[in-house]
């Protein structure tokens, strides 16, 4: 099935916040930030912004009547600075004014005096200082220590990766209306409405119930709209529940690039352990993760990082430790992967200096130590592993060997150019980390002309998640997509949800759909049963007919349900679910986390012009695991997206602050994520169904994240590539490759 | 008063001509389905269509919409997604659609709008081209394989249209709705570019890809003079060995310009490492050169072409070389009320030699970390005169005058390069920046001195220049 926005989506007649029409009277906001990265504020001088005969009011923290704050996780990010600041862009004040033009006009008359303190961009330098958002965890299994004793080889290295701009098309944006008895409508470009309704309810000193927040659609999230999205959405509100006028602020690019957190950089120190048959005995990683000025979704992030340190990889001994370190960085946050490829990257480092050393290809050791089937991994999860299932049918549908020839071959007839490959095994575990978040409701309304609303806490942002929603009430009840449709994400409809993250959005809104249906059908069968004079057991409903001990009879959907209706049976449903069978132990940092993983194997080859230091990715070749896709179409979009989005992350895409935390790359004119002419020539995706059983909705497994990190084998093929060149390059493993590092190690060797 | 068409309607507006295009479309016409993403051009969310009589030939551009004053829109057909949209879904939407190539759909009009472009007009389609019509359109959901699989459906159609008029046959083929048809005759109601809000304050506009980047929220109010339509500064033609330029020409001029493909050979690669496509149908090469960026691309194109500039002060004109042009980091050698009217230059002979190199973050549309030209004149084994040209070096786009003349009655061989280089060195001041570092920038512009004579000379002993 094809996504159900594509029409609108095409014909531009899709609505996105900023194409909400305006009430009359709307009122337009800009955020003042801090133009300094880290001070006291000793003088704040709005007088000639307020003088502006355009503008309607300025408000500061003075102004919010319940608690400024919006930390999530930690309590520690107040909406709008009071007596310090601590990143560049970190808002100040909110200036309302009657155009767009004139609110942006008047932030540049606001003049602050800052008693400048010492900038910290580096988290080691932030850890060093003592200066952590939250306290450090560990993960053990086994003993590294003693392991390490009996390896044959150990390697130690620096791995390090840089944060990555979302890049969402559509900018943060909200639009606040008031509404009678002091209740507030907030039209928010958000993945977690409930994140926006809670905190909105807690800065306005209002409870939860009088804040309706609504989604329709996000113009792409990635993470970026999680935790982010709220203070935008509260600032409208502020000044709304202030004013009783409609508030609206859509950020500039530039705004939005600045005063927005990313995804967090890491510096990792990784040693590693192997015996003589290249196993790895013994794993140690300390992560030093850059939080930024405030928690954030970071702490989480951190735990994700943790879990995956080992990726796809059984190691019997592992002792990874992480450090989430402040920093006068803005928030940063959650991004397609959160945490998991920042793991992933430094045992990959690991493994290709390992191999390097030994001089065998990375891919001896990759393989040998895949998980399999019933070994745990540090947290103490047991496994159902497709690793080896993955890998071996990528070296075998794609010819690995022939891979390998071709690149010898090209490499010893080419001086300018040449070329690399990688393999990059990935695993990731589908559930939100926090037990409690895995929790969903869906309201379906059957009408009486027989056709379906459902709403649900799923934000869709572009991933296909109200298409499965869709498809799921389409196939319980057998009837016409057509007839099905889903409503806006409404705070009002659906209660306390999750944000749309971690993957599992389809997993949980789409079985809580299924248990309304499922209900609802099950009252519409009982009807059907009483009109067809037999048992309800007997009754199916195939293609909107109902058929009585498999034979079809005259009753369509349509008759059933207005039966149904004249005789008072209940059509409609709120169904809940609670995945089962998750828990952790955050005292001993072990646990059964995750409801199911996924796995899957990307081969990538590039070509590296050895004379300029720029390069092309050739093909990335694909195994994954889908368990069995419930929607081939969509699911497909989000791996060929996901992998693009990584290796933008491993080559472009470079996220640069100077020493006095001022972003440089704050425009799409500086930081560059790919275009067409830059994704791999070749891009070919193996659906691997996996027989073993899953919890995840119909079977289809969780496809938003995971294959982001097939783009880290870029890194690798990469360095390959440049290996091949200039054997003894000191190019160390810092991401993003761009052709300035990718030129270097071509040409700036110690070795020489 | 501007006058242009919007879809199917006739616009009569007072508003600002230095109004975006873009502002005025979702904020005044309430046609919300051309979306704002940067705002500088990079995204190309905002992508219209602009259509004007050419040759008495109705011809259709995209642009973007964020970079285009409404006083540029002035006798022209602007056509955004609403404007596209039939009964049904068009031939493009029905391919994008069906290939899972709109995602979250934020970026899909713009892509939706530059690829109908490319099926309304009028050269020799391919996939290549389809392709590169979107190459201004960045979409973050999809990776561009569906958008790929899409443009090729998309092609294949247009692949039958053989020589039937592109208009005519996409309104028979589902492409276009039928009104098109009656646009040219309605254009030529319409006067084109009239100057318009004119005084002597007034800002120089071309084509707005810079001025609208760095003024966006002054350019509105702003009083201006329209130089981008007028028809004394248009045209590139040829005289003797010479070429001349209106000021006015735009990439897109030079990338179709026939006299441009028979002197410059790779021309086609040098261009596809200019911009984009939106941007090159606005960007003027005088205004690559007024903006004084130190790596415009055109700029140093130019210099090692040894380009004359023709300053005119309302009747008073002078020539300058455009090596003579920048004084200190955008302090230009000129009068505020001169404006470049005629670039010259002499185009280079069947002995000449020249190339371009250019290396970036992302290869493709993107600002140059490093650019630089070369241009040699051969005499038998040795070369007569040199000029070469660099960009990102420097707080000036940069003519390496030592260097240059070094060249002069050489025999290059890979020693010669090796002293080329050192002197290249000396004559360089780069910085650190976000694009690069000091130390990347001089050894990225060694290697690209090297290119120039690998691509030049390719029976030079390749892999020793390499090391050298």
């Amino acid at each position: 099935m094809k996504n159900i926005d594509s029409y609108t989506h095409t014909r531009g007649e899709s609505i996105y916040l900023d194409d909400i029409p305006l009430t009359a009277g709307t009122l337009f906001g800009a955020v003042y930030g801090s133009p300094v990265a880290h001070g006291k504020i000793i003088k704040l001088d709005l007088s000639e912004a307020e003088a502006m005969e355009e503008v309607v009011r300025v408000f500061t923290y003075k102004d919010i009547p319940g608690n400024n704050q919006i930390g999530g996780i930690v309590p520690d990010e107040p909406l709008l600075a009071e007596a310090e600041v601590h990143y560049d862009g970190m808002p100040v004040a909110f200036v309302v004014a009657t155009s767009v033009e004139a609110a942006q006009a008047a932030v540049k008359k606001i003049k602050i005096e800052i008693e400048k303190l010492p900038v910290v961009t580096d988290p080691r330098v932030a850890q060093k200082n003592g200066s952590l958002l939250v306290p450090p965890r560990t993960f053990k299994l086994g003993d590294s220590k003693s392991a390490f004793l009996n390896c044959v080889h150990i390697i130690e290295g620096i791995a390090e990766t840089n944060g990555q701009e979302h890049m969402y098309i559509e900018t943060q944006g909200a639009y606040a209306l008031p509404a009678e008895n002091g209740a507030l409508k907030v039209y928010s470009s958000t993945q977690g409405p409930t994140a926006v309704q809670r905190h909105m309810a807690d800065v306005l000193g209002i409870g939860m119930h009088r804040l309706e927040i609504d989604v329709t659609r996000l113009g792409g999230g990635f993470g970026g709209k999680e935790d982010q999205a709220t203070s935008w959405a509260i600032f409208c509100a502020l000044a709304t529940y202030h004013l009783k006028k409609p508030v609206k602020y859509c950020l500039h690019r530039m705004e939005d690039m600045r005063m927005t957190g990313k995804r967090n950089p890491y510096s990792s120190d990784f040693k590693i352990g192997l015996d003589a048959d290249l196993k790895i005995m013994a794993y140690e990683a300390i992560f030093f993760q850059n939080g930024g000025a405030a928690a954030d979704l970071s702490p989480a992030v951190l735990e994700r990082t943790l879990f995956h340190c080992t990726n796809s990889y059984f190691v019997p001994n592992v002792t990874a430790t992480a450090y989430s370190c402040r920093t006068n960085l803005p928030t940063n946050t959650a991004f397609r992967g959160f945490g998991g490829p920042q793991g992933m990257f430094v045992i990959e480092a690991a493994i290709a200096k390992a191999a390097e050393q030994l001089g065998v290809h990375a891919s001896e050791i990759q393989q040998k130590n895949l998980i399999k089937t019933g070994e745990e991994f540090s947290y103490g999860q047991n496994v159902e592993s497709e690793a080896t299932e993955c890998w071996t049918k990528a070296a075998g549908l794609y010819d690995i060997q022939k891979i390998n020839n071709e690149i010898a071959t090209f490499n010893s007839s080419n001086a300018l150019h040449k070329k690399g490959m990688s393999f990059m095994p990935i695993c990731f575990g589908i559930s939100f980390t926090k037990i409690l978040m895995n929790q969903a409701r869906a309201l379906v309304h059957v009408y009486t002309d027989g056709s379906v609303t459902i709403s649900t806490g799923a934000v869709e942002m572009g991933q296909g998640v109200n298409t499965k929603m869709l498809q799921v009430a389409a196939r319980i009840f057998s009837i016409d997509p057509a007839r099905i449709k889903v409503n806006s994400t409404n705070t009002y409809r659906i209660a306390n949800t999750s944000p749309t993250a971690a993957s599992a959005a389809a997993d949980l809104n789409g079985k809580a759909v299924q248990i309304a249906c499922e209900r609802i059908l099950e009252r519409i069968k009982e009807v059907a049963a009483e009109i067809l004079k037999c048992g309800a057991d007997c009754i199916a409903i195939n293609g909107e007919k109902v058929s009585a001990n498999a034979d079809v009879t005259s009753l369509s959907w349509n008759e059933l349900v207005m039966a149904a209706y004249l005789k008072r049976v209940n059509l409609s449903e709120h169904g809940h679910y609670a995945t089962e069978g998750i828990y952790f132990d955050n005292t001993k940092e072990k646990g059964h986390p995750f409801a199911y993983h996924v796995y899957g194997t990307a081969i990538t080859t590039v070509t590296v012009d050895c004379l300029r230091g720029t390069y092309e990715v050739d093909a990335v070749k694909i195994v994954h695991d889908f368990g069995t896709s419930m929607n081939p179409l969509v699911d497909k979009g989000q791996i060929e997206g996901g992998v693009v989005q990584g290796i933008g992350w491993m080559t472009m895409e470079e996220i640069v602050y100077d020493a006095d935390g001022h972003l440089r790359s704050n425009a799409l004119s500086t930081y560059k994520v790919p275009d067409i002419y830059s994704v791999p020539k070749v891009l070919d995706i193996h659906y691997l169904e996996t027989v073993n059983d899953n919890p995840a909705i119909f079977r289809s497994k969780a496809v938003g994240e995971p294959p982001l990190m097939y783009g880290i084998g870029t890194f690798f093929a990469l360095r390959n590539a440049i290996k091949a060149f200039k054997p003894h390059s000191d190019i160390g493993f810092s991401a993003p490759m761009t052709p300035e590092k990718l030129l270097m190690g071509l040409y700036n060797s110690k070795n020489d | 008063m501007l006058q242009f068409i919007l879809n199917n309607k006739e616009i009569n507006t007072s508003l600002p001509p230095g109004m975006t295009l873009l502002d005025f479309i979702r904020y005044h016409k309430q046609l919300t389905g051309t979306k704002i993403g940067c705002r500088e051009g990079d995204c190309g969310a905002c992508t219209v269509l602009v259509g004007e009589i050419k040759n008495n030939e109705l011809i259709y551009m995209s642009v973007t919409s964020c970079l285009m004053a409404i006083g540029n829109a002035q006798g022209k057909h602007i056509v955004t997604i609403e404007g596209i949209n039939l009964e049904g879904l068009n031939a493009v939407q029905q391919a994008f659609s069906d290939e899972g190539a709109t995602q979250c759909g934020f970026c899909t009009p713009g892509f939706i709008v530059s690829l109908t472009g490319y099926c309304m007009n009028n050269k020799t389609p391919s996939y290549e081209a389809a392709i590169d019509s979107v190459n201004g359109n960045i979409c973050r959901c999809t990776g561009y394989k569906s958008i790929e699989r899409a443009a090729a459906i998309v092609n294949e159609k247009i692949q039958e249209r053989n020589s039937a008029d592109p208009l005519q046959f996409a309104v028979s083929n589902n492409v276009i709705p039928a009104y098109f048809l009656g646009i040219k005759e309605r254009l030529t109601k319409i006067p084109v570019a009239n100057d318009v809000n004119s005084t002597a304050s007034a800002k120089n506009l071309g084509g707005g890809t810079d001025l609208y980047v760095q003024q966006h929220d002054t350019m509105e109010q702003q009083a201006i003079h329209f130089l981008f339509d007028k028809p004394a500064l248009k045209g590139i033609i040829q005289n003797g060995n010479f070429c001349e330029m209106g000021a006015s020409a735009t990439v897109t001029n030079i990338a179709e310009s026939l006299i441009f493909q028979r002197h410059f050979k790779e021309l086609k690669r040098y261009i596809k490492l200019v911009s984009s496509t939106q941007i090159r149908n606005m960007a003027t090469v005088a205004g690559n050169f007024i903006n004084a960026s130190p790596i415009g691309d055109f700029t140093i194109f130019f210099l090692a072409l040894d380009a004359k500039l023709r300053l005119s002060d309302a009747d008073k004109k002078r020539e300058m070389p455009l090596r003579e042009f920048y004084k200190g980091y955008k302090q230009l050698n000129k009068k505020d009320s001169e404006i470049i009217d005629r670039i010259s230059f002499e185009l280079p002979g069947t002995n000449d030699l020249f190339n371009f190199e250019k290396v970036c973050k992302r290869t493709n549309l993107d600002i140059a970390t490093v650019n630089t030209a070369i241009w040699l004149k051969i005499n038998g084994d040795e070369i007569a005169q040199a000029g070469l040209s660099a960009g990102g070096v420097g707080p000036v786009p940069a003519f390496l005058e030592k260097s240059s003349s070094f060249l002069a009655g050489k025999r290059i061989s890979t020693e010669i390069i090796k002293e080329l280089i050192s002197i290249v060195q000396s004559e360089i001041t780069p910085i650190s920046d976000a694009r690069g570092t000091e130390r990347y920038k001089r050894l990225l512009l060694s290697q690209l001195v090297k290119a120039h004579f690998i691509q030049l000379f390719p029976s030079l002993p390749l892999e020793k220049i390499l090391i050298a």
